[in-house]
């Protein structure tokens, strides 16, 4: 135990002997979670319209009139041909296109109604499926008044809709908690991955590998470091998501602190085994990168896991912060129970373990 | 002979890198107490094959002792009773010379009352008092090869390790250097010491010389010269390292 | 003196041709990630697990529930209690649950009838996940109530340059962007760093080389090295992904050649303020990271962000190169389109350097 308390110390003292890890640790997830919550954001709100009207009639003005009052769209511009529309689209001024065709007033009359065409640059496609969602909603609300003035139709009328545990709709309040374990996963996966292998280019590993200290509490004491490294981020960024963006967790705070703790486990150790792997520090930090970007766009962070291909899909199971990441929203969002999230603790609980183990078998005493 | 003469005794030691064989069937004891001078070239084997000794390295084949522990089962029982001291400087340059000394005290089990005592002792012995609470990496080469020394014996080993120990130190503190080691030996740690100043070697009382992953002489100093009718052991390394195919 | 050079760039290449296996990961890890994360992510919500609250049987809410379970997009989870609602939506087992009302037959006639009537039912959705809720809403108003409230046959819709929607596409500029940019600058800044820690920069700088021609001369190899990156990136983008790319190859190659010149200055200024490996490390993977994947509209549309944000992405330099190449390779403009973006990389880049070397050479004096 003695021996373990002089390595801590160690690892301590170089820790805050660095001018550079103590500022990483306290003053990068503050400035990320100051600044970052705001940029996500994927209500579409800003959807530029131009709208080609050949028609000229009441109608096609009612239209126009219900687009330009609408808060999600921004009336760009208001044309006669459709090529001057498409010209502003591909300048990147406007992102969708509303074409009404001629005669559109007088097919209400007939009753073989026209339809309305919308256009929408779909580059991005969350914003032009969205943005064209929202056009078409309005625009079918719009014309069914028209139709049948007598009788306006709104699906909130035909269904409620409860949106439940954010009741706004925020996105923020999704991404901040996937947010919170990005911060985890590079903070305690990047250090811990530098560390080992500095030993080695340093040459000071050569001297402990000559003593008799065992493997185990040598990886141990390096670990227990990132352990309380990242309890802090974590407490620092919540302090921060509390008290800027007015969120607590729901659920109870216990239950994250655990399944960060488990989490920080397994992200640490696995740095761990990257630097062990590794005979240099750039080796070891192109290791962890790759992997964390990986964890960072296939673990549900930002696009759900489930509308991948099957393939990968089933990779994602692999993948301990998939696990975390649900875990968080579930807890932090939804108020779910250490019950509800058992499964994800199972998984965390066995990646923890085989991480750690790995770390201490990949360091290797003799050669 | 019993293992309590010789504390390091292998046989038929061999160390092979895929093809090439760094370290080729030595075979050869190291009496309790003795500076054992292990002489030879650049690239001759003797950093891997003390490496081996020091539970560092596995061999490829061959059988020995360290310490009364096999070497080829052992390594962790070998280092709880050795000090070593690297070629390449590997202390801890971010912590100070006291923080060093606790770290590998505590990390052998050494007291923390002994600890003190000790430490206060080796500070004293070294004019480094005032350097207590300095940071390892901005001390001068020759005070940081002293400092390393100090902390290789601060736990009492039997048997000392030291590979190139005044390797770019200058001739006073190379003096000072061998001084130290007089003095651990006279307190009956075994010395085992690599080096490549010939003059060096005088100092010991046994020396063996490497050439080409082979022991090609092992003998006393003033014998050696006999044999080889040298000067000096300088000249007789010479006559014996004329044959060699690798290093310098 | 060109010889020096020459030299120097030599000395350089050897040193990333030794050491294989970092060459070997800079060389494969962008390939790795680039179809990685060009087949398998995806923004696309193609599943919505759904459950149903019944609290009385008939035929409407039977036809109901069979058109849930037969659509593509929903995977039917059975039928709950009321007082399940909370505990399935919590533990994620459901996104959205739909509950039907007593007299819901009743209620549906009478909107195909005369349009005007109470709710039929009611969704209630875990918001905690805002696309899935947005996205779950529409489709289960398309499924269940596409008969009342057909918008389809009055809105006709045009999905521009990206018909299928594929997340590829908006994804692969911005996985470009972000490569290049974290790759070339931790390669740059550690090469130099390792040196100034060896020492072996003491004995470059000693020589009778000007130390800008050091400079430059580590950069040379680490930019050829790129250049095999970007030739690889852009024919598994056009070849295995299915990119279309435009018909101006010569200007996506002219503006990432710009864009790769601007990583490595990021690059060699790192290395001027970084003392230690650790550091220069730690700055290009891990605190360049994350700015760079969420301000440079990889992943969320800039014009999004609060105006006080809007400055902050535009000094993000990954930001320009993945709207011109966004332009370039998707819908195919031309020169002028995005001429703004390149010029923006080129100041970006002149400013970079400049910064970078007078930081080294005042560090020499």
């Amino acid at each position: 135990m003695s021996t373990l308390k002089v390595l801590i110390r160690k690892e301590v003292l170089q820790f805050k002997r660095n001018t550079f890890l103590p500022k990483l640790v306290v003053v990068f997830p503050v400035m990320m979670m100051l600044v970052l919550p705001w940029v996500t954001t994927m209500d579409v709100r800003h959807v530029n319209v131009s709208v080609v009207d050949n028609d000229h009639s009441t109608f096609s003005t009612r239209l126009i009139n219900r687009i330009a009052a609408n808060d999600y769209f921004t009336l760009q511009s208001v044309t006669t041909s459709f090529d001057l529309s498409m010209q502003q689209l591909e300048d990147g001024e406007v992102d969708a296109i509303l074409e009404i065709p001629k005669d559109y007033e007088k097919s209400f009359v007939t009753g073989n109604l026209k339809k309305v065409n919308v256009s929408a640059n779909s580059v991005n496609s969350i914003k032009g499926s969205l943005g064209n969602q929202y056009l078409v909603q309005t625009l079918s609300g719009a014309i069914n008044e028209m139709r049948n003035s007598n009788a306006p139709v709104k699906n909130g009328e035909l269904i409620a809709i409860q949106n439940r545990y954010n009741p706004t709709l925020e996105y923020r309040n999704f991404m901040i908690p996937g947010l919170l374990v990005m911060l985890l996963i590079i903070i305690t996966g990047f250090l811990p991955a530098l560390n080992f292998v500095g030993e080695k280019e340093a040459g000071t590993i050569e001297q402990i590998n000559v003593t008799p200290v065992s493997r185990f509490s040598f990886t141990l004491a390096k670990l227990i470091v990132y352990w309380v490294a990242g309890l802090i981020v974590l407490t620092l960024a919540l302090l921060v998501i509390w008290l800027v963006y007015g969120l607590t967790s729901v659920g109870s705070i216990l239950i994250i602190y655990v399944a960060a703790f488990l989490f920080i486990l397994v992200i640490s150790g696995f740095g761990l085994i990257a630097s062990n792997l590794s005979s240099t520090m750039q080796q070891a930090i192109f290791f962890m990168f790759f992997f964390v970007m990986v964890f960072m766009l296939m673990s549900g962070l930002f696009t759900p896991t489930e509308s991948m291909p099957k393939w990968a899909e089933y990779l994602t199971y692999i993948l301990p912060p998939r696990y975390f990441v649900s875990t968080m929203r579930a807890v932090f969002l939804k108020g779910a129970t250490l019950y509800d999230m058992r499964y994800n603790f199972y998984a965390l609980a066995v990646f923890a373990i085989v991480m750690n183990l790995g770390a201490a078998l990949t360091y290797r005493k003799q050669s | 002979m019993s293992n309590n003469d010789y504390i390091i005794d292998v046989k038929d030691l061999t160390k092979k890198f895929g093809t090439f064989t760094a370290v080729d069937h030595i075979t050869f004891s190291v009496k309790r107490g003795e500076i054992f001078g292990f002489l030879g070239a650049n690239g001759a084997g003797k950093t891997t094959a003390m490496r081996m000794l020091c539970g560092l390295s596995y061999p490829t084949s061959g059988s020995g002792t360290v310490a009364g522990f096999d070497v080829t089962k052992e390594g962790e029982k070998i280092k709880r009773h050795i000090g070593y001291m690297s070629q390449r400087f590997s202390l801890y340059e971010d912590l100070t010379v006291m923080e060093n000394m606790e770290l590998f005290g505590g990390i052998y089990g050494v007291k923390s009352k002994d600890l003190k005592e000790r430490a206060s002792d080796l500070l004293e012995k070294l004019n480094f008092v005032e350097e207590r609470d300095t940071m390892v990496g901005s001390l001068p080469l020759g005070w940081k090869q002293k400092l390393a020394f100090a902390v290789a014996t601060l736990h009492r080993p039997e048997i000392v390790f030291l590979d190139e120990p005044t390797g770019g130190v200058d001739p006073i503190t190379r003096r000072q250097f061998w001084e130290m080691i007089y003095q651990a030996s006279s307190e009956g740690t075994t010395i085992f010491v690599t080096t490549h100043y010939m003059d060096e070697a005088e100092y010991c009382h046994r020396v063996s010389m490497m050439v080409d992953g082979q022991i090609k002489a092992l003998d006393t100093p003033a014998n050696l010269k006999k044999q080889y009718n040298a000067a000096s052991i300088d000249e007789m390394f010479r006559i014996l390292a004329r044959g060699a195919k690798r290093g310098d | 003196m060109k010889n020096q050079f020459l030299q120097f760039v030599k000395k350089e290449t050897l040193h990333i041709l030794r050491d294989s296996r970092t060459m070997l990961i800079a060389l494969l890890m962008p390939v790795a990630q680039i179809l990685l994360f060009g087949f398998a992510v995806s923004t696309e919500i193609n599943n919505i697990n759904v459950a149903v609250v019944v609290p009385q049987w008939c035929e409407g809410v039977r036809q109901s529930v069979e058109r849930l379970s037969a659509n593509p997009y929903i995977t039917y989870k059975g039928d709950i209690a009321p007082d399940e609602i909370d505990q399935n939506l919590r533990s994620g087992n459901v996104d959205a649950i739909v509950v039907f009302t007593h007299d819901f037959e009743k209620i549906m006639n009478e909107w195909r009838r005369n349009g005007v009537s109470k709710s039929a039912m009611q969704f209630i959705m875990d918001a905690s996940n805002t696309n899935i809720a947005q996205a779950g809403t529409g489709y289960l108003t398309n499924i269940l109530a596409s008969d009342v409230m057909a918008a389809s046959s009055m809105v006709e819709t045009h999905m521009l340059f990206n018909p299928q929607l594929k997340s590829a596409f908006n994804f692969v500029p911005g996985i470009m962007g972000m490569i290049f940019i974290l790759i070339c600058a931790l390669l740059t800044s550690v090469s130099i760093v390792r040196e100034k820690e060896t020492g072996t920069m003491d004995v470059l700088l000693v020589s009778p080389v000007r130390p800008l021609r050091i400079i430059l001369a580590k950069m040379v190899p680490y930019f050829g090295l790129s250049c095999i990156n970007l030739t690889t990136i852009l024919l598994l983008a056009r070849f295995v992904l299915g990119i279309p790319m435009g018909s101006n190859l010569w200007i996506v190659i002219l503006v990432s050649l710009v864009y790769l010149a601007l990583a490595l200055s990021l690059g060699l200024l790192v290395s001027t303020i970084a003392k230690k490996q650790v550091v220069a490390l730690l700055i290009s993977a891990a605190v360049m990271l994350l700015p760079i994947v969420m301000l440079s509209g990889m992943l969320f549309p800039i014009e999004n962000m609060p105006s006080v944000l809007q400055p902050l992405s535009a000094i993000v330099p990954a930001r320009w190169y993945i709207d011109a190449m966004r332009k370039l390779l998707i819908q195919g403009a031309s020169f002028p389109l995005i001429l703004k973006d390149f010029l923006i990389l080129i100041i970006m880049t002149i400013l970079l350097l400049a910064v970078a070397l007078k930081k080294f050479n005042d560090k020499l004096e």
